[in-house]
Formats: structure tokens, sequence, C-alpha cells
């Protein structure tokens, strides 16, 4: 009775890993994504504390008819190339945000580092309720090589 | 996830935190950073959710107006009210009181606006851009609400500090409030390492007030007089009666950590610089932006944009305020009291309604209350305390920034009430004293 238990346990080991060394091929590439965003969305959190947060606050709501909130906007959920040109050349346009208008200037953020625009971002449209893919480095690179204030 | 999960149990955690502060503070010990003034605390249960002074009561007399701005209330007891957005076509509210109530009789006026100011038998009204003023019959009700004549046209308005605060004088003059269209007068507003602008340009034409004639038509900046400058934004202003004089509270600037975190801490950046009240005369200077007034060391300190460091002194053209508050509070109304209904102590002193801060984060919000500084002979004398509060609903409503009620605008009735506006959520308050 118990060498039986101890057999079956025996099997479902061995035959556990053999499925996991068989799997561990394409899992690696998704658990290097996962590690990847992880990596990105940490980084990203400190530079939207150092940088975002006085404007837009904690809960990224934003300010009543000043600073509008980061979440669920189109500009936040969409266009990546427009998202990335906000950070680098500001903002400043009579637009509705979510059906609201907003009176004060967002300043160019081109000084932070390509690596630090995609962590904010990536962080930004996976927080606060937001999902969204996440932005590269190589993206950010691409649209400061061609911006055009 | 993980990180809103954070954040959720973080919030309440800071609005705790903050809360244990702010009444450790209160509870005695010297308030070295004068964030909570030492005098009698409001006590809860004055009515409509807020907390007043012993005798104090308020009343919740409209709601769900719009944006309530600035308010006057006139000689029969009835309310013109601005809203900073035309609701239907619509920019100012007529109301009439009746009991505990006011209800809207009229509205009209097709632009939104901030500033509302009854005299000499007109109304005057702001846009972001212009001045107005309607005629008003015996019974201070407006004669014709379709057609307003143009007092001021062509004002700088540049999605910052836009609103046109308005008040006048005794001698026909009107005082209008000319935002500085920027933080600190740097190239680029508000982006980090970008430097001051020598000879700030915006002065030319914002970031003052402005005086001009009462009853003359159409008149541009060439018409006017730049009354003071070196004000940034200026919201609540009054004319002192006592001393025939014109007050203003500015709003200090914003992100002193944000642009320069090697010289100021996230701390010091949610306190710093002092909210200012100026006693102004023709001709002065407050000195904005090369320098701010340092509440803590009482002193007007050097921008950081123009070499300061947190501690060299600037301004030394410039006047130094007669009052100072902390940082970031937002003051939106001025009001001398003139009235017999409150306790002797209030009379001639200013009601001060703080709009509340957003610039303090990630360190807790604050205000979001009806401030008293009492005065003698015309000048500040004694601390400062809060009056009113309870507007944002819970501690940490405003902490957290997410106030229920922002107090805005404030006026005198002929009885002798104080009435408060919340543009948030277009309450009007009415606050009386019974011994
Ligand atoms: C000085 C205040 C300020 C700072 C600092 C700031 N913003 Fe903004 N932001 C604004 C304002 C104001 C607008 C809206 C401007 C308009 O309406 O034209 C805006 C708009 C945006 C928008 C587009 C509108 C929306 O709500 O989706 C995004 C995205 C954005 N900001 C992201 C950021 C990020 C990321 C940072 C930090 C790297 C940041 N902002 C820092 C004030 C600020």
């Amino acid at each position: 009775m118990h060498l039986k238990k101890y057999a079956l346990l025996l099997l479902a080991l061995v035959l556990s890993t053999a499925a996991l060394q068989a799997q561990t091929k394409h899992k690696t590439i998704k658990k290097g994504a996962a590690i990847g965003l992880k990596t990105s969305m940490n980084a990203g959190q400190k530079v939207f504390s150092q940088y975002c947060v006085s404007c837009h606050q904690a809960d990224a709501l934003g300010v009543p008819h000043m600073n509008p909130p980061l979440v669920k906007t189109t500009y936040v959920l969409g266009d990546k190339t427009k998202l990335i040109k906000i950070v680098l050349n500001g903002f400043n346009e009579d637009v509705e945000i979510n059906g609201e208008t907003y009176s004060n200037s967002m300043p160019s953020h081109d000084f932070l580092k390509d690596q630090e625009i995609a962590d904010v971002l990536t962080f930004v449209r996976n927080s606060f309720g937001n999902k969204a893919s996440a932005v590269t480095m190589a993206q950010v690179k691409t649209v400061r090589a061609t911006n055009k204030k | 996830m993980k990180n809103r999960k954070l954040l959720s149990l973080l919030l309440p955690v800071a609005a705790i935190t903050s809360f244990i502060l702010f009444n450790a503070c209160k509870d005695g010990g010297p308030t070295t950073n004068k964030e909570t003034p030492t005098a009698t605390t409001p006590i809860a249960g004055g009515g409509a959710g807020l907390k007043l002074p012993s005798g104090f009561s308020a009343a919740v007399i409209a709601e769900k107006l719009g944006g309530t701005r600035e308010i006057a209330v006139t000689q029969q007891g009835n309310i013109y009210v601005k809203l900073s957005r035309a609701k239907n076509g619509k920019g100012i509210l007529f109301l009439q009181q009746e009991g505990d109530k006011a209800t809207v009789k009229n509205s009209f006026g097709t632009f939104g606006g901030t500033g509302v100011f009854v005299k000499n038998g007109y109304l005057y009204a702001s846009s972001d851009e212009e001045v107005f003023r309607f005629k008003l019959n015996d019974k201070n009700e407006v004669i014709n609400p379709d057609q307003p004549e143009k007092i001021v046209t062509g004002l700088i308005s540049r999605r910052e500090h836009e609103p046109k605060a308005i008040t006048l004088d005794n001698d026909g003059n009107l005082y209008v409030n000319i935002g500085a269209y920027s933080n600190s007068c740097q190239v680029d507003d508000r982006k980090k390492g970008s430097p001051g602008r020598k000879g700030c340009p915006i002065l030319d034409s914002a970031g003052g007030i402005w005086q001009f004639k009462a009853d003359k038509l159409n008149q541009h900046y060439g018409d006017g007089v730049r009354y003071a400058t070196g004000l940034r934004n200026v919201v609540g202003m009054d004319w002192n009666q006592q001393n025939n004089q014109l007050f203003v509270m500015q709003h200090g600037r914003d992100q002193l950590h944000d642009l320069y975190p090697d010289l100021y801490t996230v701390q010091q950046s949610a306190i710093l610089p002092a909210e200012c009240m100026y006693a102004l005369k023709k001709g002065d200077n407050a000195g904005w932006p090369y320098m701010y007034y340092d509440q803590e060391q009482h002193k007007k300190i050097l921008a950081p944009e123009y070499g300061g460091d947190g501690k060299k002194e600037g301004g030394q053209d410039a006047i130094d305020p007669v009052a100072a508050f902390p940082g970031h509070l937002a003051p939106n109304g001025l009001l001398f009291y003139t009235g017999d209904q409150f306790p002797e102590k209030y009379k001639n002193g200013a009601f001060i309604a703080f709009h509340g801060s957003w610039n303090r984060a990630p360190e807790p919000q604050a205000g979001y209350f009806v401030v008293f500084q009492p005065f003698k002979d015309g000048k500040p004398a004694g601390e400062w305390e809060i009056f009113a509060d309870g507007f944002s609903g819970s501690a940490a409503n405003t902490a957290s920034g997410r106030a229920e009620h922002r107090p805005c605008g404030l006026a005198q009735g002929p009885d002798g009430s104080l009435y408060v506006t919340d543009d948030s959520q277009g309450t009007i308050y009415k606050i009386t004293y019974k011994k």
C-alpha cells in the first residue's frame, strides 16, 4: 500500500518534469518578456513618481480643469507614436480629453532617456486600470529620431 | 495590477498618517512650520457637513449649479454667481432667497469666467478675456440681461492662470487680475533645466493687477494702468474700506522639487513657497518671477531659475507680504468682513477661501477650507485660523486631493451673513452666527 503510493508519486514527478522540460523552450521567451515587463514597470513607476506625479497625481486621476487623468484616455491607450511625442514635446493644446478641457501646460520631457520614456509609458499603460501593450526603447528611439516639434 | 494594489494600500495609510500628523500639530507643541494655526479650531456639527467655531452654523442654500466661482450678494439679499463655463449658453446665475433656500430665477451672460461684482448700480462680470457690466434697477436687478456693456477687452488668456478676478474701489476704478501664463517665466514653462527668462517679458501684459475706468467702454491694455506687477496669479482680491487699499492673495509658484530636486526636498516643495497676502499701492512690485516668499525663513528668496539656492535672498525691490500662508493652498476668495452679525473679533478682518492644493503630491494635499485672518487698524494682527473646514468630506479626501467641495468665492450679505461658493459641485453655503 505504502509502496504503491510512493511509486505513483514518483511517476507523477517524472512525468511532470518531462512535460516541463518539453515546454521550457518556448516558455523562456514568454518568461523573458514577463520579466522585461516587470523591470520596465518598476523603473517606470520611479520615473512617474519623479516627473509626472505632481501634476497627474498618485492615482493618475489628475486635477479637475488643470491636469488631465491618465486613466483610460485615448492618448494613453491609443497610438504609441502620438503618446511618445506628448512626453518628448510636451502638450499644450485646446483639446478635449475624455470630454473635459484642461488648462495648464505639460512641459517637454525630452531630457529623459529613451529607456526612461519607454518605462514610464509602459508603467502608465499598465497601471491605474489601464491595460495596453508595452512601449519599447526602440520605439522611443525611432520617434525621437523623426520627431518634428 | 500589483502597483494598483500597492497604491490602494498606500493611499489610506498616507491619509491616516497625515491625519494623525495634522492632529498632532493641532494638539499643541510649537507649530514651527506654521502648517496649522494655533488659535481656536472649528468644531464639527456646524451644519451642511462643515466644522465651524461654536455659535456659527452653515446651510446649503443651493447646489449642483455648475462651476460656481465668485459671488455677489445685493442689498436685497439676492445673489449673482459666475459660472466658470456657461451652462446652456448662460454664464451668470441670479438667485433669490426664501428661508434656507436660494432658487435660480434667471440666467444670462453668454460667457464663462470668474469675476462678479456689484457696485454703483452695475453688475460687473468677467470672462477670461473681457470685463462686462450690466445696468441694475433700484432693486439691484439686471435691466437688460442680453445687452451688457463691454468695459475691457483683449486681455491675455493663454491656458494658464486665465481667470480674470475683478474688484472696484470707491473712486470709479476697476481692478483686474491678469495672471501670468507661466509658472516661473522659464524659457520653456515648467521644463526641468530650462532657465528663467531675463527681464521676464510676460510682465508687460500679465503677472499683475491692471486698473481701468469702471465706466469707460471698450478699454484695451493701453487705456489701463499696470497698477501692480510681479504677481504670478491672483484670484482672491478685495478693497479694504478701512484704509482704502487693494488687498490681493497671490498663488505662489509650483514645482520647486520637480524642477530642482537637488535644492528642495519633496516635503519642502509641498509647503513652499508661501501663499501671500499683499496690500498694494500703485506701482508696487511683488517680485515674481525672480523671487518667492519663504514663510519659514521669513524672507524673500531668489528663485532657483534666477540663480537661487533656497537660501540666497532676492526681491530687493519687491514689497513684503502682509501675511503668509502655507504653500499651494490656492486662495481663491478674499473678503473683508464689515458686517455686524459675527462677533466683534471678525469685524474688518479677512476671510480667505482656500480652494485646496494639488501641487503637494506625492505629499498629502491640504486646504479646502475658509480661513480667518484677524486684522487691526488695516493690518493683519495675530495668527490666522481655520474658520470653516470639512468641505472635502473627509481627511482622506483632503490628503488625496479628491475633495467633494472646493471653496472658491466669498461674499457678505446685507445682514452680515457669509456666503461661500464651491466650484466643484456648484454649492452655495450660507454661514450665520447666533449667540
Ligand atoms: C506641469 C504639469 C505636468 C507634468 C509634470 C506632466 N504632465 Fe502630462 N499633462 C499635463 C497637462 C496640463 C496635460 C493636458 C494638456 C492639454 O490639454 O493640452 C497633460 C497631458 C498628458 C497626456 C495626454 C492626455 C491624457 O490625459 O491622456 C499624457 C499621456 C501625459 N500628459 C503624460 C504625462 C507623463 C507620462 C508625465 C511624466 C513623464 C507627465 N505627463 C508630466 C500636465 C503635466
